[in-house]
Formats: structure tokens, C-alpha cells, sequence
């Protein structure tokens, strides 16, 4: 042993350097491990797009469908309904939907693609639960609306949230299309996003 | 001390030398070639067509094939698949394990995993080792899977082209069995392709460290 | 910045011993200098442990006992990376062994389990049993006919031991006792998903508790004596005016940085494998594994991985009935005794030699036999039993035991060893 003339510069760049390669190594035979976590082939096709038919929903009905575990609300929607929308402004906490909880072809004041159709996540926005749909007005909801039977949440028929109620924000409707007339595919963008 | 090494080594041969064997029949080399995608096209569609009543391919999904293939998901649900509406679904039939087992014997098998689990020769040889035989049931016996349970499926085939076209479809079936029991075989070699360039590159200053500092020990 | 840090080491110092397990453990571990090819092999175990456990862990978030063997082509297929991961573990498997085998032949060469290195080669035998059963354990998860009729070879091996060479148990009480072994161990009256999911259990969490704790024996144990060399020199025994061994360098840095080289080569023949021959010819994943566990039939033939085919063989190569025992019981036994008898090694040896440099022809050659032996007897376990190899198989398990009980005790009787010198030799 001996330390006589040890070029420590030399030791400190190839110490760099090795460890410089070794980490980008590292960060390399990571990768894998990280992106296995995302979803499996199966749980992407389990996930896939799901289509609905709406011809056969009578007017001021709902259909609840399923994509990825969660509930899918359609609502078609009667003029009545439609026009009744505008009278809650007041009573909203966001009736312009100005928070991103919906694709941009939805952000409108009906919040759909076709003001007929209401297409949303059954999910109440406060910690999950699923809303009851009340079609006839009640006492909590003089114009129909979803009323989250967990912690009293309210939300109208455009699932616009009511002031005063612990859910933050509009109910999130999903990426959705049409493939024809009256066949929305939930979680596609291929089809029509235009009215 | 390096003679035995040498020594170690050598008697470590035999080992691999008999790692291939196991069967008895003479099996010819199937052309297998992943990268030739009209082949493996064509195998898809005549094994859709020819194999996949009775046969699925469990394990693997449409989508996976179309993409790896080059098809498009359209052409691929239309002209390949007779059993679905789902581009991610597997290739299932419709054929129960105890129909199959009515029908010949032994259900047919899933041959997802075939190509691993016999060889590409051994399959390319069955393909094309169909002969007559009046004794058995269909009329026909094989080659290099006596007394089969399996009908000639491809035996109008086989009397409506020529040899040399009906083995190059045999091979296209065979090529798309041999990918469809390791789709991800051509990447997998790649990726390892760019490992060993990455390891021999950190070789170099790891290598260069490790005599910096055994100049210390004398 | 570099006072906070500092000041954080400080701070955890005062309460664990952070510093001087450094010290005495890498930067003032004293290492002989004249290590050689062959002392790579306890690091590449280190590496091939952390790449099992990684690629392990990872493995259970997508298998699933109750389907093991569509769970596997769902990894290989469907999990995204799935197949390098199980690939990893797969290929890490064969090479754990591989490098173990070369770890323990070293200390073969060099003497290093002779004294005061007993417990060292104890606890390092204790890891390779382990190794052994979590080997086995694993290759019956993916649960291809191989797994399952692998497994129910070994598990049949249970309704073999002997247990009427106890005077107060017949043959008959024995026979019952080893069935209703063989359905406790099954935890069913087949090979069935029970069993799967209690070898899934001890693969994933017993026996990994139990193999890091040993490794962490082994070295603890390794770290008290000092390391022994291809001299079979006591460094400790020459030491200079500061009590540092003349013959020693610290590990850390040198042992490190010539360590590195040594796993980036190791990685690369373990990529090569992994990426272009991931089955091994048949050798790491067998053909017969590509098709379900089927009860109703037996692959053409049966054979376990390369690793146990030494003590297969041992075990197939006893056919004969002594003592009023069934040679399978023998076999049992010869089997047994095989893995056992490495154990007793640090008391067979009575050579006053450590290294094989220094001892005389006759042990060279008994060792170099003894290598070749074992390789032997390894092939022939992976091969069908008949004619020259099951002949082949009697005699190799016979030198097998010869070389331990005969050889090991007596060599240096009929040979001059060389003088062995008082410094190591080398240091390159």
C-alpha cells in the first residue's frame, strides 16, 4: 500500500463519470418497474370504450351504463328541463362550468355535445358516492336534479353543483361521442363531438 | 488453475449439446422469419380460418395481433375474427373442452404457447406430414404425430396447390404460431441489443477506476 | 450543505452505529490483496439475491396462485415490461446457482471453510438448503406440466423417508406415516391449488426472511475472521505497527471498484441469456412448462433443472435393497447425505493445507475428479436413467461419498505438500 503520487483529479472524474452512467443505467432498469404498474392489456380492453344506445330512452329518462367500475349517467333531457337550466344560475356554485370538469366540447351551458343528452359519471364529486336521480322536482331540487343521499349534495340536471353543499365542484362528464344519431360511445373521442 | 477451468468448461458441452434433443422423428426446418409480415399475415388468415374453429389462441388478443402485425383494428375485427366485437379481446372460439373431447377424442388445444411448447419445426413438419390412411377414422395419418386425432383440415388445400405453394402456406402458419407463443420476442431481442451497448459503455470507466486505484496496492 | 449533512450523520451516530458499522464493514475491512477470478462469485451472489427479491416482490403484484399458470402468460402478455421481469427472475434463478456453485467450489480450492471458518461455511450451506427449497418452491408456481409433475416427484419423496429404522416403527406404520405426509404437504389428495398457494406463501415470504437473514450471518460471520486467500494465508497474522494486516487492503475502495467491473460483465452474460435465450434451450424453462398442469399426463420425460441434477442423480442411482430398506429409501438417503456431507466439511478436511496451491499432486487431481464428478452427475441428472448413464450415475455418487470420506481425511497421508510462505502472493 501506498498513496505516493495518487492523482486525485483523475479518481474524482472516473468516480463521476462511472456513477453518471451507472445512474442513467439505473433510471433505465427502472423503467420497467415503474411502467408495469400501469393498466395490463387486460385491464385496457376491460376499459375500453363502451357504446349506448339512446333511441329507445323515453323522453325525461335516465340509462346508467358501466365503463372502468363506474356508473355512466344518460339523460334525456325534455325542453322543460332544458329550460329550466338557466333559473338555478343563482343558486350554482358553478354555472359556467369554468372548472375543468368536462371535455371542451361539453363546457356549454347544457354541459352535453346535443342538449338533448346528458352524459355524466355517477360519481358525486364530495367522496363518491353515487347520486339518486330525482326526475320530478322535490324538496331539495324544485327542478329535478341528482341528490347524493350520502352527505346531501345537490346538483341539477346539467349535474351543475348547488351552493351550500360539501361536493366542490360539477359533476365530471366523460370523454364521449357519437357514432351515429343515437349511439354514444363512452370514453371514444372518434366519433362526433359536434352537435 | 487455468486447465481446470478449461476443464470445467469442456465438460460443461455435453450438458448443451443434448439440451436440443427429445424427439425421435426427423423434423424438417420450418421457415421462420418474425420479421416478414406479409408471411405472418397470410399464417393469421389461414390459421382464422382453417385452424381457429377448433383451435384458440387464448393468450393472445386481437389488438396485440393487429398492431404487431401491421393491420388496422377495422380490417383486422372484419376479415379476422369471428367471434367478437372487441378489438382487446382474446382469440377465443366457440368450442367447449367437452365438445371437443366428444368430437376427437381429446379437446383441441389451445396453441398459444404450440411453438414453445412442441418447436416451429415440430409444427411446420405436422403442417405438411399428413398422409392417407384408410385405417383411421378421417381417413388420414401423420407423419410426426401418429394416429392423430386431428381430420386433414388443409387436405383440399394441399390437393389444389403445389407443393412448393402449399408448404410456403404451411410455413406463413407456422411463422404466425412461432410469433404468437412470444409476440414480444423480435423487441425483447432489440432491447437486449441496447442493454449490452450499455453495459459494455460503463465497462469502460468502471474498468479504468479500478486500475486508478490499484495503483495503490503493490 | 455539506455541514447539514454532516451534521445529520453526526446526528444519527449518536444513536446508531452508523459509522462504525462503515468502518468495519467496508473502509477498514481489511482484505487480502491477492484475490482472484474466483472471488467475484460472493458479490455476484449479492447481486443475483437483490435481482431475485426486486423481480420477486414485482412478480406477486400480477401472479395469482389460483391460476398460476394463465397468471404467468398474463405477465409475459399483458403486464406491461411484464415478460423482462419475469424473464429476470426466471434466468436469476438458474444463475444464483450458477454462481453459487462457483462460490462454494472456491472455497473448495482455497480451504476457506477450515478454521477459524467453520460457521462461515455453515451458514453459507444453511443459504444453499434454502436456496434449494425456494429454488423448488418457484419452479412449481407457473404451474406447467413440468412444475406439476416435478412437484409431484419430490413430494412423493416424502412418503420415502425412512422411517422404520426407528425400532418402534414397522414397515407397515411407515408406509402411513409417509401417505399421510405426502397429503399434509399436498394439503390435498393431489397436487391442487392448495398446494400452490402454500408453496406460493413460503416462496415469497418464509423462506426469503430466512435467506437474507443467513446471508446476513454469513458475512457477519465472515467480517469476524477476515476473509482467507488462494494462499490460504492468515493475514492477521502479520500485521504492521498500526495493527493493519501488511497483506490487506480496505475493501472499500479497493474491493469496490474492482468489484464493479466483475458485475458489469456478469450482467452482460446474464443480458445475453436473458434477452436472446431466455429459455435456455429448454434447460432454464423446459418445453413441457408451456402447456397447463394436465394430471393425466406425465411429460415424455421427466426431469428436474439443471441446479438439482447432481443430487437427482444420486437419488435415481441407488437400486439396491440393503438392510431390508427399499432402494427408494436408499435413495433417499444418498441423496440426503450428499447435501449433508458438505456440511461436516471443515472436520472431514484433515489436510494441514489450505490452498490448493500448496498441497501435492494427489489432492490436485482428487479435487480436479471431484469437479469433473460433479458435473457428471449433474448431466446425468437431466437425463433419461438407462445403460452407461445409470452405470455412469452409480459411480459418480460412489467417488462422490469417497472424495469426502476418503479423500478429504487421508489425501496429505500420501503426498509432500509444498511449503506454504508466510505473505501472500500476487496482489494484482
Amino acid at each position: 500500500m501506498s498513496n505516493d503520487g495518487v492523482n486525485t483529479s483523475r479518481r474524482t472524474f472516473l468516480i463521476g463519470l462511472t456513477s453518471a452512467v451507472g445512474a442513467a443505467g439505473a433510471i433505465g432498469a427502472a423503467v420497467p418497474f415503474v411502467k408495469s404498474w400501469q393498466p395490463s392489456a387486460k385491464a385496457e380492453n376491460a376499459g375500453a370504450p363502451v357504446e349506448v344506445d339512446v333511441s329507445k330512452l323515453d323522453m325525461g329518462q335516465r340509462v346508467v351504463a358501466e365503463w372502468r367500475g363506474q356508473p355512466i349517467w344518460v339523460v334525456r333531457r325534455t325542453d322543460d328541463m332544458i329550460a329550466n337550466l338557466d333559473k338555478l344560475n343563482g343558486e350554482l356554485k358553478d354555472p359556467q362550468s369554468e372548472a375543468d370538469q368536462q371535455p371542451p366540447y361539453a363546457a356549454n351551458e347544457w354541459r352535453s355535445i346535443k342538449k338533448e343528452y346528458l352524459v355524466l359519471i355517477g360519481i358525486c364529486t364530495h367522496l363518491g358516492c353515487s347520486p339518486l336521480f330525482e326526475e320530478e322536482p322535490t324538496v331539495e331540487l324544485q327542478y329535478g336534479g341528482f341528490f347524493c343521499p350520502c352527505h346531501g349534495s345537490k346538483f341539477d340536471l346539467a349535474g351543475r353543483v348547488y351552493q351550500g353543499v360539501p361536493a366542490p365542484t360539477n359533476l365530471v362528464v366523460p370523454p364521449h361521442s357519437y357514432t351515429s344519431d343515437a349511439v354514444i360511445i363512452i370514453g371514444s373521442e372518434e366519433g362526433e363531438t359536434e352537435a | 488453475m487455468k486447465k481446470l477451468v478449461v476443464a470445467l468448461l469442456f465438460s460443461c458441452l455435453p450438458a448443451l449439446a443434448g439440451a436440443a434433443g427429445g424427439h425421435d422423428v426427423e423434423l424438417e426446418k420450418a421457415p421462420v422469419n418474425l420479421q416478414d409480415k406479409v408471411s405472418l399475415q397470410n399464417g393469421a388468415k389461414l390459421f382464422v380460418n382453417y385452424c381457429m374453429g377448433c383451435h384458440s389462441l387464448e393468450y393472445l388478443r386481437y389488438g396485440r395481433m393487429a398492431e404487431d402485425l401491421g393491420m388496422s383494428d377495422e380490417l383486422t375485427l372484419k376479415y379476422l375474427n369471428f367471434t367478437t366485437d372487441k378489438i382487446g379481446d382474446q382469440m377465443q372460439n366457440g368450442m367447449t373442452a367437452a365438445d371437443g373431447k366428444a368430437w376427437f377424442g381429446n379437446p383441441p388445444p389451445d396453441l398459444s404457447l404450440a411453438a414453445r411448447h412442441r418447436s416451429s419445426d415440430w409444427i411446420y413438419s405436422y403442417l405438411i406430414g399428413f398422409y392417407e390412411d384408410e385405417s383411421r377414422p378421417y381417413g388420414y395419418n401423420n407423419h410426426v404425430f401418429p394416429s392423430v386425432g386431428m381430420p386433414h383440415v388443409m387436405a383440399k388445400m394441399e390437393q389444389d396447390l403445389s407443393e412448393e405453394e402449399f408448404e410456403s402456406n404451411m410455413g406463413d402458419i407456422t411463422n404466425f404460431l412461432t410469433y404468437a407463443a412470444e409476440p414480444i420476442a423480435p423487441t425483447r431481442e432489440r432491447i437486449g441489443v441496447y442493454v449490452l451497448v450499455f453495459l459494455a459503455i460503463l465497462l469502460i470507466p468502471a474498468y479504468l477506476l479500478k486500475k486508478e486505484y490499484w495503483k495503490d496496492v503493490h | 450543505m455539506m455541514r447539514m449533512v454532516n451534521g445529520l450523520i453526526d446526528w444519527v451516530d449518536a444513536r446508531l452505529p452508523v459509522v462504525n458499522t462503515y468502518k468495519k464493514h467496508m473502509s477498514e475491512y481489511y482484505a487480502p490483496k491477492n484475490f482472484n477470478f474466483w472471488y467475484y462469485f460472493g458479490v455476484l451472489s449479492m447481486v443475483v439475491l437483490i435481482n431475485q427479491l426486486l423481480t420477486g416482490i414485482w412478480l406477486t403484484m400480477f401472479y395469482s396462485p389460483s391460476d398460476g399458470f394463465g397468471s404467468v402468460e398474463y405477465i409475459m402478455r399483458d403486464v406491461q415490461w411484464g415478460w423482462l421481469i419475469r424473464y429476470m427472475h426466471a434466468v436469476g434463478a438458474s444463475a444464483f446457482f450458477a454462481v453459487v456453485y462457483l462460490h462454494m467450489f472456491r472455497g473448495l480450492l482455497y480451504g476457506s471453510y477450515k478454521p477459524p471458518r467453520e460457521l462461515v461455511w455453515i451458514f453459507g450451506m444453511l443459504i444453499y438448503v434454502a436456496l434449494m427449497a425456494e429454488g423448488f418452491l418457484g419452479y412449481v408456481l407457473p404451474w406447467g406440466n413440468m412444475s406439476y409433475w416435478g412437484a409431484q416427484v419430490i413430494i412423493s419423496l416424502a412418503g420415502a423417508i425412512p422411517f422404520d429404522i426407528l425400532p418402534f416403527i414397522d414397515a407397515k406404520d411407515a408406509k402411513e406415516i409417509g401417505e399421510a405426509l405426502t397429503t399434509w404437504v399436498r394439503g390435498d389428495y393431489l397436487l391442487s391449488t392448495a398446494t400452490v398457494n402454500k408453496f406460493f406463501a413460503l416462496h415469497v415470504v418464509a423462506i426469503p426472511l430466512v435467506l437474507v437473514a443467513l446471508v446476513f450471518l454469513h458475512i457477519l460471520a465472515l467480517h469476524e475472521v477476515g476473509s482467507n486467500n488462494p494462499d490460504g494465508v492468515e493475514i492477521k497474522q502479520n500485521k504492521d505497527e498500526n495493527g493493519i494486516p501488511r497483506d490487506g487492503i480496505p475493501f472499500h475502495p479497493y474491493y469496490t471498484v474492482k468489484d464493479l467491473p466483475g458485475v458489469i460483465v456478469f450482467l452482460m452474460i446474464f443480458a445475453v441469456v436473458i434477452f436472446f435465450f431466455p429459455t435456455g434451450g429448454g434447460y432454464l424453462i423446459e418445453k413441457p412448462n408451456f402447456v397447463a398442469a394436465n394430471p393425466l399426463k406425465t411429460p415424455d420425460h421427466i426431469a428436474p433443472v439443471w441446479y438439482y441434477g447432481p443430487y437427482y442423480a444420486m437419488l435415481r442411482a441407488t437400486t439396491i435393497e440393503w438392510f431390508g430398506m427399499s432402494a427408494k429409501s436408499w435413495g433417499l438417503i444418498a441423496m440426503g447425505g450428499g447435501i449433508v456431507v458438505l456440511f461436516l466439511l471443515p472436520w472431514l478436511d484433515r489436510h494441514p493445507v489450505k490452498s490448493i496451491r500448496y498441497k501435492g499432486w494427489l489432492s490436485k487431481t482428487l479435487l480436479l475428479i471431484f469437479a469433473l464428478d460433479f458435473l457428471m452427475l449433474g448431466f446425468l441428472g437431466t437425463q433419461p436413467a438407462s445403460g452407461l448413464y445409470k452405470t455412469l450415475a452409480q459411480i459418480g455418487t460412489v467417488y462422490y461419498f469417497l472424495f469426502f470420506f476418503l479423500a478429504l481425511p487421508l489425501a496429505h497421508r500420501f503426498e509432500k505438500s509444498k511449503a506454504v510462505p508466510e505473505r501472500v502472493t500476487g496482489g494484482h
